[in-house]
């Protein structure tokens, strides 16, 4: 069986000691976290991994010794034999490197002498891993917190026992303490305010300025050491939240300072005014138009006449209704560009608002254009079932034959022939309003996906990973190490970051939008019968 | 009038029927002789090579970022099995399966457009099933190589396969 022995790259250099450790279950590996130095009472050690295991939950042991002698510091191997009896263990690694040379060399003992003797021993692989890295990142998917049984799998294993362990990187070899450790914290210490404090933090509001702290330190410093926890996948939804509002609210102070800078909100209300009136005459010709021969088609003068003339004088009302507005707008308009410091999307939302507001009229038209078509439409349908001699049975929900009186199917097929004949003027008017309000819903729509887009953006997910791509592991990376004869295989182990379409997917923040429950057919279906289209339909509220 | 005098070039400006603008020149070479040229905008080379260098660049642009180097397969015994294919622009695209979930590592026969190829695949295990295969990880996708250099990788790793 191979060996497989997951080392940290801050232990490459470090003095002779005792590999601490976790062997991974069901798996032939070991988990390399720390090396204790001498000198070193053995039952303290002992107490220690003790406290530690406790804490943590990790299973910790002592997996075996290190040796790196230095000038002058012989006869180590021996002593370093000898402490296999104090720590008895089932299996007892002895890695040893010199001075110069590049590869370990391995000498590892089974349970029974039989495995040794024979061959040049176990095949072992040694991984190297940087264990800050290890230890701050996230694999995705992400699971929920299992513990590390055998069913997981061996990475998960790893990168979980590497970030559970925390309780042991507090003490470090230049701590006045019993036990003298090696870990990544030895790597050099900046000892700066920022880092205390992240020291204290505790609450989540506190992690998350703490994170923005450090994100900004981290533009500013090219490296900055810090004793980091692991991100939780709902602390990196909270501190996404957190950062959109924060560009909500930044981008609408922008928009403030731009529209009142040069009293443009003034200029914008001014114009309002003019625009309104030019849609209203917009209007006016397209009725007019409408009830002259509309792209050379003949209407039925009458008809044409009445729907054109109640249109009409629709607008001059809502024209004389702008009017009386009109001393109000600018105050208005002030208070409401004011609302912008509460974020853009409120700005944006107040923006459909009031264009929704302004073409209440178009509203109002294609809700008469509609009502009138759907009438008509309905009508048709079922004098035409009677042209058939043909009924709906409501009981039944099906077309059904019957037999009708002479009058009854000689009024019917009057009335089917006008409402037939009816139909091009009622449909043209129709068409005409459906396309002035589809113009109108897409606006609406454009902004409110616009909104939707800064609420669910995932701007911290992002940032992190841009400037601490190992935070978001989508899996690991395996290099060979430079290779020397006669010593086991060293491989290098980098986290491979998640590609930004993953992040975006993860990580955007749900929203309360409303998106159309009609798929395109089912939009087309209505159109032509039409049914009224409701785009901005919540789940809860019914259909009248 | 002096013999190949010009005329003075009108102020005018001329069109020919579609709109395009159109210059006029009358030389005069003597008193019962004269010559009239009627020449339209040239197409400037400078222009045509200014566009045809945007058109090559962009290709060469999109060459540059879409195109494959060289792909590797790395196989660690007991540990997994890396597939990484590197980009003429330098960017890596790495994918690590585990040997937990490797079930082998087989030649497959595809059809191909109008042809039918070798390929060299990876085939997951599925974790329902304990004898089904889930999903086929397809190697070298971008080289494509033939089977004589598909038969020495696969002979190569199912020796690595074998041992763990």
């Amino acid at each position: 069986m191979v060996l497989k022995i997951f080392f940290p790259q801050c232990c490459n250099k470090a003095d002779s000691g005792l590999l601490v450790g976790h062997w991974l279950p069901g798996q032939d590996s070991a988990v390399v976290l720390a090396v204790i130095h001498y000198p070193f009472i053995p039952g303290q050690v002992k107490q220690y991994i003790h406290q530690i295991r406790g804490q943590s939950g990790v299973d910790l042991a002592v997996l075996g010794s290190w040796s790196m002698p230095k000038e002058g510091q012989e006869g180590m191997e021996s002593f370093l034999r000898e402490l296999r009896t104090i720590f008895p263990q089932g299996r007892w690694l002895q890695l040893s490197r010199e001075m110069g040379k590049i590869g370990f060399t391995s000498g590892g003992e089974g349970k029974t002498k039989e495995e040794k003797t024979g061959e040049e021993g176990d095949k072992v692989i040694f991984v190297h891993y940087e264990q800050r890295k290890v230890m701050l990142s996230q694999l995705h998917p992400t699971d929920p917190p299992v513990p590390l049984t055998q069913s997981t799998s061996e990475l998960r294993q790893v990168f979980g026992t590497v970030s559970q362990s925390e309780s042991l990187f507090f003490l470090d070899k230049y701590d006045d303490s019993p036990v003298k450790l090696t870990h990544w914290q030895s790597e050099g210490r900046e000892g700066s305010i920022i880092v205390e404090l992240m020291k204290q933090a505790s609450t989540p509001v506190c992690l998350l300025t703490a994170w923005i702290l450090v994100l900004w330190t981290s533009l500013c410093n090219s490296r900055s050491v810090c004793l980091g926890r692991v991100l939780e996948p709902s602390e990196t939804l909270k501190a996404n939240i957190f950062m959109s509002f924060l560009l909500d609210v930044t981008l609408g102070l922008l928009l403030i300072y731009w529209l009142y800078r040069e009293n443009r909100v003034g200029q914008l209300a001014n114009a309002l005014l003019p625009a309104a009136d030019r849609v209203a005459k917009e209007l006016e010709e397209l009725l007019q138009w409408l009830m002259g021969a509309p792209a050379g088609l003949k209407m039925n003068r009458a008809l044409d006449q009445v729907l054109g003339r109640f249109f009409l004088y629709h607008i001059h009302l809502w024209i004389s209704y702008i009017h009386l507005m009109s001393p109000f707008i600018e105050m208005i308009l002030w208070y409401v560009g004011l609302s912008a410091c509460l974020g853009l999307t409120f700005a944006l939302s107040l923006l459909s608002d009031i264009i929704a507001l302004l073409t209440f009229h178009i509203y109002c038209f294609y809700v008469y254009g509609a009502r009138l078509y759907c009438l008509k439409v309905y009508g048709l349908t079922s004098l035409w079932r009677l042209f058939r001699g043909r009924k709906w049975n409501v009981l039944r929900q099906r077309v059904d034959s019957c037999s009708y009186d002479m009058d009854q199917l000689f009024i019917g097929t009057l009335l089917f022939t006008i409402l037939l004949f009816l139909l091009p003027t009622t449909a043209l008017y129709y068409l005409v309003f459906t396309l002035l309000r589809m113009v109108v819903v897409m606006v609406q729509g454009v902004l409110q996906l616009t909104v939707d887009f800064i609420n669910s953006f995932p701007l911290f997910a992002l940032g992190l990973r841009v400037f601490r791509s190992y935070t978001l592991a989508e899996g690991v990376k395996f290099s060979v190490l430079c290779e020397e004869p006669g010593t086991p295989l060293h491989l290098m182990m980098d986290i491979n970051p998640l590609k930004f379409s993953s992040v975006v997917q993860t990580y955007r923040t749900a929203t309360y939008s409303c998106y159309p429950k009609d798929s395109w057919l089912a939009l087309c279906k209505k159109l032509f019968l039409g049914e009224l289209i409701y785009p901005w339909r919540h789940k809860t509220t019914k259909i009248d | 009038m002096q013999n190949g005098e010009h005329f003075g070039m009108e102020d005018e400006t001329y069109t020919d029927i579609d709109g395009k603008a159109i210059s006029l020149e009358c030389q005069s070479h003597s008193g019962f002789c004269r010559e009239f040229t009627v020449s339209s905008a040239k197409v400037s080379i400078s222009r045509v090579m200014v566009y045809t260098c945007a058109v090559w660049m962009t290709a060469y642009i999109i060459f540059f970022f879409t195109e494959v180097d060289h792909e590797t397969l790395l196989v660690i015994g007991s540990l997994g099995v890396q597939v990484s294919s590197s980009y003429a622009s330098g960017r890596e695209s790495t994918d690590f399966i585990e040997m937990d979930k490797i079930k082998d590592i087989v030649i497959n026969e595809a059809i191909h457009m109008q042809r039918v190829i070798y390929y060299l695949c990876i085939l997951l295990k599925d974790p329902s099933d304990p004898s089904g295969v889930s999903s086929v990880v397809p190697l070298f996708q971008s080289s494509k190589p033939r089977l004589n250099c598909l038969v020495k990788v696969y002979r190569s790793c199912q020796e690595i396969l074998a041992k763990c």
